[in-house]
């Protein structure tokens, strides 16, 4: 019943802070807290633990030091990036045309939406498959000469389906035109090599790698036009002025530094959990379908429609049980409708509705998922009731 | 694990129903809210006024300053099927429906409480002015809430046993003074909203004439307005946007105030006429509910309300059917409407009620 222990099943919405994260913070808050632009001791303390923490970035993103530029969270990442490049590839190239996929974040689409609605840019969407996948060719086939930016979700959040980055990098190059992925999802389990990703941007956001909330950071290739969204003292290279947030961005470049050195053994833990929750729910329970690719997905995500189910009643339930789980639409307004994501996939309304997201992380049990398994389809069969 | 009964509470973000939740959990019972998101005009600025995103943000906040869950259903679909969609029939009918009656029935009394219960739920709560006592057969009674002038029985009359075994009314025993004070005490932010009005789907300006025309441009029929002798007073725009007893908006000249005292369908007439000339001493109500589950003895004595907000009237009720009765006043009321529920008191018990049916009938 409620106020029940909860069980934490939304680790793609964020994560707790890993306590060897919590740590290496600390010091930054009272005994260290200059800034780092000082000119004392104190202050470069902190810019050395700030150029530290940006180096360790860089190395798993094998990238130099200077292409890292922090900001608030990855939605200032995307922002940063989408309306960055498209201002200034307008400016220098009279490139006028935005391409994005339907299964990106709002904080790609609203922008680059933005970008159409208020500044004339013309956007244009990449179709994607049943899997909520982007092909090649359909990129291939839309890419022009006054192409701006392509922005292609790394993996995404909703259905956790990967999307072929390496590949679209590598196009965007050969034809000239800056790409851009949103990596939050997937920095915690993929790689972020951008020299075999290709990618001239990458956003990441800390929180969803058992970092803190509120820091994220953009790689920015060298030599890329970016419009800066925030202008000031000139801070992380004139791309975001500021002064910099040192105990966050300590904590992400740990917090990335654990994800990206554990994230096989992570996936081993995870991954054989995760097949066994979607394997038994599919086999289990009448009229459910998996959403996203079956394979080529992040190794924490599973996700389901059930047909004639109401997702957020579906959610209170199951909070109520005891489990903290997620779906694919704004729910908490009570406002069900599908989201751009799932429309995409060409769900008839009645399946789409009922969506269902389960992420697992670090702290996820075989027996939590076991009590999860017990509950979930005698819920389903009390909402299907209801109807 | 706790023994304690599990309430549902249903929360708008006004005053009421978030002082009924702090008194249930100071009660002891395990609680949690839920909050309905109702059906609103398409494309009008704001949501339905009991879910407006400023309401849903205040009970989310009430929710977290008692400790309690807090989920928002959708019911938009039933809400627009079962209250609206029947309120704009009703009126091209010719009626004036009440559609607080219609939710509390549907909304509230089956699609909510039954998610409630599947939740897992003893009972489900709202912040009405009533009170319910069960009888030594272990069978329900709905009474009237203690505060005269918030009494709120007259649209829980639709309730059956089976719903009021489920029922908790904490603010029965309040009256509304008593409510905002409480709310003070349990520093809830609401204590000085606003009361709530009636016709939260209604938009911004809260009238429902201009609603009607929006949602059924047929209302819109204009027609002669005569007396009882068909003596032609003047031109009505609709037939619809006028009730019995209504004095305003007939854009007469009289030598003395002329009400509405019926509508002619077959004529699209409106029959207008002296306060002396308005009213009725009988009326017939249909889908009768009895909150006992059963028909009293015929004939039977009773007060009687035909508005949500009129005086009680004595009446002799006689019993036509399972579902239909007849009631004989003694006086002649001013404001029988078809459309609104008669609802039956013995004193301060709620017998139960139903709908007044059209004259010609």
């Amino acid at each position: 019943m409620i106020h029940k222990k909860q069980i934490y099943f939304d680790y793609a919405a964020t994560t707790p802070v890993d306590p060897r994260v919590m740590q290496v913070m600390l010091p930054f808050y009272s005994q260290a807290f200059g800034n780092p632009s000082s000119y004392h001791k104190l202050g470069q303390d902190a810019d050395a633990a700030l150029e530290n923490a940006r180096e360790t970035v860089a190395r798993y993103l094998h990238c130099l030091p200077s292409e890292v530029i922090f900001t608030s969270c990855g939605t200032e990442s995307d922002n940063l990036a989408l309306r960055g490049s498209a201002f200034l590839a307008r400016q220098e190239r009279g490139a006028n045309h935005i391409l994005i996929s339907p299964v990106e974040h709002h904080a790609i689409s609203r922008t680059a939406q933005q970008l159409a609605n208020v500044f004339g840019f013309e956007l244009e969407y990449i179709p994607v498959d049943k899997f909520g996948q982007i092909r090649l060719e359909d990129i291939a086939a839309r890419i022009r000469s006054d192409t701006a930016v392509v922005s292609v979700i790394y993996a995404n959040n909703e259905i956790g389906t990967v999307n072929p980055i390496s590949e679209i990098g590598e196009l965007c190059q050969s034809k000239g035109v800056i790409f851009h992925t949103d990596a939050v999802q997937a920095a915690s389990y993929l790689p972020l090599d951008v020299r075999s990703l290709h990618t001239d941007l990458i956003s990441i956001g800390a929180h969803k790698f058992y970092g803190p909330k509120g820091i994220g950071a953009l790689f920015i290739r060298r030599g890329l036009s970016v419009l800066p969204a925030q202008t000031g003292g000139g801070q992380e290279f004139g791309f975001r002025a500021g002064t910099q947030n040192v105990p966050y961005i300590v904590g992400m470049a740990e917090a990335l530094r654990l994800a990206q050195s554990e994230k096989e053994e992570r996936t081993q833990s995870l991954k054989p959990l995760r097949d066994y929750l979607i394997g038994t729910i599919l086999e289990e329970i009448p009229d459910v379908q998996l959403t996203g690719h079956p394979e080529e997905r992040l190794p924490n995500h599973a996700s389901f429609v059930f047909h004639g189910v109401d997702g957020n009643a579906l959610l209170m339930m199951l909070d109520i049980e005891g489990f903290a789980c997620s779906s694919g639409s704004a729910c908490r307004t009570g406002n069900p409708e599908p989201s751009e994501v799932l429309t995409s996939l060409d769900l008839d309304r009645d399946w789409a509705l009922g969506s269902l997201r389960v992420t697992l992380g670090i702290l996820s049990t075989s027996s939590e998922i076991e009590k999860f398994l017990a509950i979930l389809p005698k819920v389903i069969s009390k909402l299907r009731k209801l109807r | 694990m706790s023994t304690k009964p599990v309430v549902a509470i249903a929360m708008s973000g006004g005053v009421d129903s978030s002082v009924a939740a702090a008194l249930l959990v100071e009660q002891g019972y395990t609680v949690m809210g839920m909050m309905l998101n109702l059906w609103n005009e398409q494309d009008s600025e704001r949501s339905n006024r009991c879910c407006t995103p400023d309401s849903m943000a205040l009970a989310r906040r009430v929710a977290s300053i008692l400790s309690i869950p807090f989920y928002v259903l959708d019911a938009r679909q039933i809400f627009f099927d079962s209250v609206v969609r029947p309120f704009i029939d009703g009126y091209a009918r010719n009626r004036t429906p009440n559609p607080c009656i219609t939710c509390n029935r549907i909304v509230r009394w089956d699609f909510l409480l039954n998610h409630a219960l599947a939740a897992g739920a003893d009972f489900l709560a709202t912040g009405h002015y009533a009170r319910i006592t069960q009888n030594p057969d272990l069978s329900f009674q709905l009474s009237r809430g203690v505060d005269p002038s918030k009494d709120q029985s007259y649209v829980l009359h639709v309730l059956t046993q089976q719903q009021l075994k489920h029922a908790l009314f904490p603010l029965g025993a309040y009256i509304k003074q008593e409510v905002r004070q409480l709310a003070r005490e349990f520093n809830l932010p609401v204590a000085e909203r606003p009361d709530s009005q009636d016709l939260c789907f209604v938009g911004t300006s809260g009238d429902y004439r201009q609603f009607l025309t929006r949602h059924a441009p047929h209302t819109q029929n204009p027609g002669l307005i005569m007396d009882q002798q068909g003596i032609v007073l003047g031109q009505h725009q609709g037939l619809a946007f006028f009730t019995i007893g209504q004095r305003k908006g007939l854009h007469l000249t009289s030598p003395v105030p002329l009400y509405v005292l019926a509508k002619d369908r077959h004529r699209n007439a409106l029959i207008v006429g002296t306060s002396e000339q308005l009213g009725g001493n009988q009326l017939v109500a249909e889908g009768v509910n009895w909150i006992d589950g059963y028909p009293p003895e015929s004939p039977l004595h009773a007060l009687v309300k035909v508005r949500y907000k009129s005086h009680d009237f004595p009446g002799l009720v006689h019993i036509m059917s399972k579902d239909t009765i007849r009631v004989e006043f003694a006086d002649t009321l001013r404001d029988i409407t078809p459309g609104q529920a008669a609802v039956l008191y013995n004193g301060d018990i709620c017998l139960g009620g139903g709908i007044i049916s059209d004259p010609t009938n």
